[in-house]
Formats: C-alpha cells, structure tokens, sequence
C-alpha cells in the first residue's frame, strides 16, 4: 500500500511539472515550430500524394487498398467465403471444452474492437460524409469489405508467429511475424525482416503517441468542451487539467497496475458501443420513409457525385481515407490484439478478425453515415477536426440528450483505445531496445507526458506527424505479407480441407 | 453400468456436506468418486489486450490454487479412508460445466450441495441445482 502511494504521489508530481510546462505561454508554439520541419517531412513523406482527376490522392492509402484488393483475390474472396465459418467460431461451436477458461475467439476479437472502434466511426464518418457527399458511404463499405482481408492475413500471421514466453505470456504481431516469418525463407528475407521490424516498431512507438493517445485526448476533450458551453465555458481553456486526470487513470493502469479500471472500461465500452448503435438505429427507424432516399443519395453520390471536389475519385477518396482510418486494416496493429487468442490453427482467427472492419466499418460506421445523411446535418464546409461535434449534432436533433451519451461514450473509447495503443507501443519499444524495467518505466512515463501535450496544446504538426506514423506502419507491415501470402494460404487449404470434410471436431459432440 | 459419482465442491458449508454425503455412498458401493471444483468463467466476457496476452498464466495459476487450496486436500483425506478419488478443475459455467465433466467421466450420479438462495435471487442468477437437476443426462441428488 506505502509502495503504492509513493507511486502515486510521483505520478501526480511528475504529470502537474508537465501540465506547468505545457502551461507556459508560448511554449506549445515553441514545440510547435521545433517539431514542425521534422513533422512535415515524415507526414509529407507517408502521405506523399499524386494527382488522379485533380485530386490529391496520398500514396499510402492506394497502397492499403491495393493491398487488400489483391488479398480478396489471391484468398478468394475469403471475406464472403470464411464469413460464416467466422460467425461459428465466434460463437464458440468449435470450443475445446478442455481449453475452457483461456482467451476464446470472442475475447479476442472484442478486445481488438474496442481497441479500434472509437473516433474514427463517430468522427471520422462525419468528416467523410461532409467532404465527399453521401456517396463516400458506399466507397467505406467497399473499403471495409476489402479490409476483412488484410485483416484476415495479419492476424493469421500474427497468431502464426507470436511468441510463447516461458513464463506464460504470449507475444505477437508484426515484429514477430516480419523477423520470424520472413526468416523461414533464407538469409537475404531474414535481413529484410529485421529491417521491416524495427522499421514497424518505430513507426508503432510513434503511432501509439500519436493517433493512439494524443489524437484520442485531444479529440474526447474537444467533444467535453462542446458539451460543457462550449468555448465561452469553464473547461475551454482547461486542457491542461483535464490531460493531468485522464494521464492519471491512464498512470493508474499500465504504472500502477491497478487492473480494476482497466477491467470495468472494458467492459462500459462495448456496453456503449451497443447504446451508440441502438441509437442510430432507432433514428433510422424513426426516419424509416427517408432512408430509400439516403441509400439513393448514397448509390448516385457514389457515382456521379454533384457538387464536390474531383468527382467519383474526389468521393471515393473520402471513402477510403475514412475507412482506413478507422478499421487500421493493413496497419498490423491488430495482429497484436488477435495473437493471444487460444488455438493452434492459426487461421481460425483471421476468420474471426474478418468481423472486425465489418463491424467497425461496414456496421458502426454506414449508421452514422445514415443517420448523418438522414437529418441533413453533413455540412461541407466542416472543419476536418470537428468531426464528433457533427455526428452530436446529428443525433442530437432527434434526441437531445444524446451529446452527453456520446461525450461519456467518446470519453471511454478513447480510453480504452489509449490503454491498447499503449500496451501495442510498449511491445514495439521493448521490442527496439529489450525488455527490462528501465525501457518498460520510460515508455510509460513518456507516454502520459504525451497525454497531457495532446489534450493542452493545439498541435497541429505533431498530430499530423502521429497520423502519419500509424499509416507508416502499412508500409512495413503489408510489404511483409506479401511475402508471406504463400504461408497464410497453406494454413487455410489445410483448414478448410478439414472443415469441408467435417473433420473438425465441434464443441458438445463429445 | 457400474455406478460413478461425482461431487460438486464450492468451498462453503453446503460443498463440504455434499462431500461427506458422496464420500458415504462412494464408501458403500465402492464407486469411483470424482470430486470437481468449476473455477467462474465465461467464454464472452470483455478484457483488456494486456489481460489476454497473460491469460494463459493466470489460468494455470487459478488452476493450481483451485487444487491445491480446495481439491487436493479434500482428495488426500478421502483417499486416506480408502476411496477411489479423483479430483478435477475447469474453467466455465458451474451448472454446464459439471454437466460436461459428468459426461466426460462417464458419471452415473452428481451430488451437489444446496445453495440456500432465495426465490428471487435464483430467479436471476439461476441455481445450480436446479439448472443441473433440469439439464443434466444423469441422476442429480441435491444435498441440504
């Protein structure tokens, strides 16, 4: 208990020096300026773009689609195929009785939901619908049908490859599967391997302080200050504090080990993932003669859009950046999340991982999409970064209470997210310079200071460059797939050869 | 068929009567008497990445306390009197569970301890006895 309160009282110390330097005047436009010309070259670097029909269209997003479009074909449309054999074993048809109290299938799977569903379905969808149209909808769906794929490949890797340490735990993800994996084909794969590795692991540390935290603080707080009067209210200028309290829960989970609040958020956020979308069902039910129109709206916006910047590539465009951004297919991260799944057939759970873009992004994101589209309230000339106030809005013409639904509910998904990227971060930081408490404690600390950075200071360039560090790990991440595609498909054939002959054994038939 | 007991143990006053009742009848006919413990778990409930990465551990952690603080000592005092005792430990629902372990175990008779709960609260969280008395494929004798 003493040690525990000395923790404490260090944490609380160290986090108010850094709100008292966050606090500063000047001193966020200072970091601003310092980090802006290395900020800008790595951002300009991985959203490194070319023109299509006069629309910017950045390299890494037609390398993520491209991607998942080859793994439809190479797999066979395994989006469709594996679709209900996925359900299955989600469901726990397949359950080894004798495995009983390890991680399932559904665990995994929820856990890496609620990693991923968050502000990228509440925010970025309105941000999508506002700048392409309605039709945009139709470009994300077609994106997250693509995604089930790349997440489908990873997350086989990722079981594949993962590490069984001696003392129980598991390890897995991209690191693991690029060294070990691509080892198993030589010496030249090997060097490439730990190359791409390490690459994925730096760009991983910077996504788990950017998009993974900042992103997260910054945008719970905008959407608190939206509810609480907004910029004229107490809270508006308040960052600071409100960045010390969230570093403080977050300090209590991965410094203090106190599992209890990591526990309960992880079991409110699917609890709010459920009212969101009942919600948003209950307005398009409400609304049911509009929705023939929206799903019009959205099939000839799709096509032949009217009125929006670059045409069909300039809507879907708007599609598939929203799409990535908020399913993280392709970005490996979620290899992570699946590898502690209990199996020894790997692919069973890049089955189970095809239900994660078809929730996030085929599901949670088209009902916000709808509901955006049926109360009118997309606005084309919507700041990109106000993107949750707009979604509030929408809800909240139907029912007026719901922006504080939605604050609760943005509050805890970036949370929970915060609590996955960094437990995603600190693998990839020990992974880069080894396991051992010194690494383990300096991640940490760095990772709260950047908690409160992100919630106090308006920092355009560091979260463009944290934007640009979670799509940096495609490049790594994909490149390796690819090479390891042959594997994935000798796992499947094998499986599903069983499964056709009805050779797996099912749950109950004992 | 040559009878088979199994007995459902919780720690508490009404598991440890159940045993002596199963320890008797075992005792009696000689049958082979598995004592079981089911450790609360559910294959759908929501945990953290960090939880999942080192649920495997913790698993063979809850198993090994289960034995060694409820199982092992009640297996050790009825194999001293001469019973043919086996002990058992598994994650899951308590009711399902048991069921499962009697099947695997080719069990003719479970023996489980009365839990006492109220009319409502057994209306909501259900009780064991009652679910197994309901769903299992043998005999169930509920001990008060």
């Amino acid at each position: 208990m003493t040690k525990l309160r000395v923790g404490l009282t260090t944490l609380v110390s160290m986090l108010a020096s850094f709100s008292a330097l966050a606090q500063e005047p000047g001193i966020d436009e200072k970091i601003n300026l310092a980090v802006k010309p290395f900020a800008d070259a790595v951002a300009g670097a991985v959203f490194s773009s070319f023109p299509v029909a006069g629309v910017q269209i950045p390299f890494v997003l037609v390398w993520l689609i491209i991607a998942a479009t080859i793994f439809t074909f190479y797999f066979n449309f395994i989006n469709l195929r594996a679709f209900k054999h996925g359900f299955q074993l989600v469901r726990g048809d397949y359950h080894d009785p004798k495995s009983a109290g390890e991680v399932t299938h559904f665990q995994a799977l929820a856990t890496a939901l609620s990693g991923t569903v968050g502000l990228g379905n509440i925010a970025g969808v309105a941000v999508a619908v506002s700048l392409g149209g309605p039709g945009a909808t139709f470009w994300m769906i077609l994106a997250g049908f693509l995604g089930m794929s790349s997440k489908f490949t990873e997350c086989t890797l990722g079981v594949k490859y993962r590490r069984e340490l001696p003392d129980g735990t598991v390890s897995g993800g991209p690191m693991y599967y690029l060294t070990r994996g691509l080892a198993e084909k030589g010496a030249n794969f090997a060097r490439l391997g730990k190359v791409l590795a390490v690459l994925f692991a730096i760009f991983c540390v910077g996504g788990s302080f950017g998009g993974g935290n900042m992103f997260q603080a910054n945008q719970s707080f905008a959407q608190l200050v939206n509810v609480t009067g907004g910029d004229a209210g107490w809270l508006a200028d308040k960052g600071w504090l409100f960045g010390l309290i969230i570093a403080t829960l977050v300090g209590l989970v991965i410094m203090g080990g106190i599992r209890g609040i990591a526990r309960v958020t992880s079991k409110i956020v699917p609890f709010m993932a459920v009212i969101y979308v009942i919600a948003g069902l209950a307005i398009i039910l409400m609304n049911f003669s509009a929705v023939p129109a929206a799903f019009l709206a959205i099939f000839n916006g799709a096509f032949s859009p009217e009125g929006i910047s670059g045409g069909v590539i300039g809507v879907l465009f708007q599609g598939f950046k929203r799409a990535a951004f908020s399913n993280e297919a392709g970005v490996g991260s979620a290899a992570i999340a699946h590898s502690a799944v209990k199996t020894n057939r790997p692919v069973t759970e890049g089955f189970v991982a095809l239900y994660e873009p078809f929730v996030d992004t085929i599901v949670v994101c088209t009902i916000t999409a709808l509901v955006i589209i049926i109360t009118g309230t997309w606005d084309p000339s919507v700041d990109p970064s106000a993107g949750v106030q707009l979604t509030s809005k929408a809800f909240e013409t139907t029912f007026t209470w719901f922006p504080y639904v939605l604050t609760v509910a943005v509050l805890l998904f970036a949370f929970s997210t915060m609590i996955s990227w960094s437990y995603y971060g600190l693998k990839a930081w020990t992974f880069l310079f080894g396991e051992n408490k010194l690494t383990d404690l300096s991640y940490k600390v760095l990772f709260l200071f950047f908690v409160v950075v992100g919630s106090s200071m308006q920092l355009g360039a560091v979260i463009d460059f944290s934007d640009a560090m979670i799509f940096a790990m495609a490049f790594p991440n994909l490149l390796g797939c690819y090479f390891l595609l042959p594997v994935v498909k000798r796992e499947l054939n094998e499986y599903w050869a069983d499964y056709k002959a009805g050779r797996l054994v099912k749950a109950g038939a004992l | 068929m040559s009878s088979v007991l199994m007995v459902g143990v919780d720690g508490s006053n009404c598991g440890g009567r159940a045993v002596e009742y199963a320890a008797e009848h075992a005792g009696k006919s000689g049958a082979r008497l598995y004592v079981a413990y089911v450790i609360e778990w559910s294959p759908f409930s929501f945990s953290t990445v960090q939880e999942n990465m080192e649920r495997h551990k913790r698993r063979e952690e809850e198993l090994k306390r289960a034995y060694s603080e409820i199982i092992d000592p009640i297996v050790s005092r009825l194999k001293s009197e001469g019973l043919d005792v086996v002990g058992l430990v598994r994650h899951g629902d308590v009711a399902e569970t048991l069921q499962i372990l009697a099947k695997e175990n080719d069990v003719t008779n479970i023996i489980v301890g009365r839990q006492g709960t109220s009319k409502l609260k057994a209306h909501v969280f259900g009780s064991v006895g009652s679910h197994l008395v309901q769903g299992a494929e043998c005999a169930v004798t509920v001990v008060p």
